[in-house]
């Protein structure tokens, strides 16, 4: 790594959240903002540790949540894409259903997950599956139907079997689209898994924030939503880290 | 090698049927070089289609080497204007493409697309991803790529008309080298006169709209040839200007009611 490259990669990102936090801390002390309205980062660190192992644990559960059914969201997105992509007829008819469930307002689904599915882990992974998974599959549908002219033709050419052209040809060329959608989905997931735990309440980090509004401490609130933040970012930077090592070809192409 | 016979293809088009190519009738033999030359829009790019079986002829038939063409086959290759590289695979991989799509044993054609890349003077880039060549590089990889399946036949569409002057040039000289080589036959689209002349042992020269033979013109000098300056100069600018006439007097053509 030249030094411009540690510069842009490491520095400047670091430099960002610094200047986010101090600005923070500066409104809140300024504007002598009521810590019970926005408390100062001060504020949150000491809540964190004032039962650090709790949170942690409660944040793991969400992350648990958060992973299973992205990784169900992905697989699922990723195979009807396929199916879809595969035949028009299929495509056509199955479009519009998928686009209508997409446009139901999620946290309108929480109160019917509890339920079908009472308590515990359950709904709140459908809750995840249901708010990620459409992202996926446009993004891979459009990955597979951008294939250039030109590879179709020597495809053909060649006499490629239908199989082949999309194993050698369609789907490598979808990944880079893929990935966008992945990146789409990734805070989605969080935030599926949050509105399961806020309306339907047990444990996580939503549900910690369900139980601060009931007792007025909005610090601990805070606490849980930067945890959530740096779940967040830190899962997005993970997906952008695979997509480098899978699809390094991918940023040449597009320039 | 090739017999193209009494060929027409008709479009559907969106305000009613276009006629892109009107009763062509060619033949070539083995090991020829023929280039066909026509301004853009005539129809040469569908007239190579139809040889390779991409296309079906509205009318007439072809033949290769003695079978009649209904689907691509193996002993044709093809070689587009745009390089049409995998982006992910390298240059290796990319040349080894038709063997794993054909099913052939991967090792037997190893040391073939060694030497071919050798050939082409990319021996050093076998493990580079396409991007980080250059133009005139890629169009070389897709050479390669099209030569491993030792086709009998060779399908060039406008190969060289995406790449600088001089790059173009140097690529030309390379393929009469190869065609001297190896004795592929060869049917090469290019709007290119000098290109034309430099390559083709015949030009098939095509009208625009539909396009039809208009003539067959030979050129006798001898190989290799080279641009520039050499003993045939006279022999090339007199050729040069028989193809330019043939072409520009198209328009001519296209107005009277003839044809």
């Amino acid at each position: 790594m030249t030094e411009s490259r540690v510069w842009s990669n490491a520095v400047l990102p670091t430099l960002g959240v610094i200047i986010a936090v101090t600005l923070w801390w500066l409104a809140t002390a300024v504007f002598h903002i009521d810590p019970f309205y926005v408390p100062s980062p001060a504020d949150v660190v000491e809540t964190f540790f004032r039962t650090p192992g709790f949170l942690l644990q409660e944040s793991w559960i969400t992350i648990q949540r958060v992973l299973i059914g992205f990784a169900v969201a992905v697989t699922l997105g990723l195979v009807i894409a396929v199916v879809l992509g595969s035949s028009r007829t299929i495509e056509r008819m199955a479009l519009p259903v998928l686009a209508a469930v997409n446009a139901i307002p999620k946290v309108a689904l929480a109160p019917l997950l509890l339920v079908w599915m009472g308590f515990g882990d359950s709904p709140k992974i459908v809750m995840v599956i249901l708010v990620s998974f459409f992202p996926v599959i446009v993004s891979t549908m459009a990955g597979l139907t951008s294939t250039p002219a030109d590879l179709h033709e020597l495809a053909r050419s060649l006499k490629a079997s239908w199989w082949q052209t999309f194993v050698k040809v369609r789907l490598t060329w979808a990944l880079p689209q893929v990935f966008v959608g992945l990146k789409v989905a990734t805070p989605l997931a969080i935030i599926g898994a949050v509105i399961g735990e806020v309306v339907n309440p047990d444990h996580g980090l939503g549900s910690v924030i369900a139980g601060s509004s009931a007792n007025s401490d909005t610090a601990l609130a805070f606490v849980a939503l930067v945890l959530l933040a740096v779940i967040g970012v830190v899962m997005f930077y993970l997906v952008a880290g695979l997509e480098r090592l899978l699809v390094p070809w991918a940023k040449a192409i597009s320039s | 090698m090739i017999t193209i016979d009494a060929v027409s293809q008709t479009f559907k088009g969106r305000s009613g049927p276009v006629e892109a190519i009107r009763d062509i009738s060619l033949t070539i033999g083995e090991g020829e070089f023929v280039t066909v030359i026509g301004r853009s829009g005539c129809g040469k790019s569908t007239l190579l289609r139809m040889i390779a079986g991409l296309l079906k002829p509205t009318a007439g038939s072809v033949t290769v080497a003695g079978s009649p063409v209904r689907e691509p086959r193996r002993d044709v290759a093809m070689v587009f204007q745009r390089p049409a590289l995998l982006p992910w695979r390298s240059v290796e991989d990319n040349v080894m493409l038709p063997v794993e799509i054909f099913g052939w044993r991967k090792s037997e054609y190893r040391p073939r697309a060694e030497h071919l890349l050798e050939m082409t003077g990319l021996s050093g880039f076998r493990k580079r991803l396409p991007h980080e060549l250059s133009g005139g590089m890629q169009q070389r990889v897709s050479l390669c790529r099209a030569l491993i399946q030792s086709p009998k036949v060779m399908l060039m569409d406008e190969p060289f008309s995406a790449l600088d002057a001089l790059t173009r040039e140097e690529l030309a000289v390379e393929l009469q080298r190869i065609h001297m080589d190896l004795g592929t036959t060869i049917v090469f689209v290019t709007h290119s006169i000098q290109e034309a002349v430099l390559l083709a042992d015949r030009v098939a020269v095509l009208s625009s709209r539909p396009g039809h033979l208009r003539r067959v013109v030979e050129i006798p000098i001898p190989r290799p040839r080279t641009f520039g300056h050499n003993a045939h100069m006279e022999q090339v600018a007199g050729i040069s200007a028989e193809l330019h006439t043939l072409l520009l007097s198209d328009d001519h053509l296209q107005a009277s009611p003839q044809t």
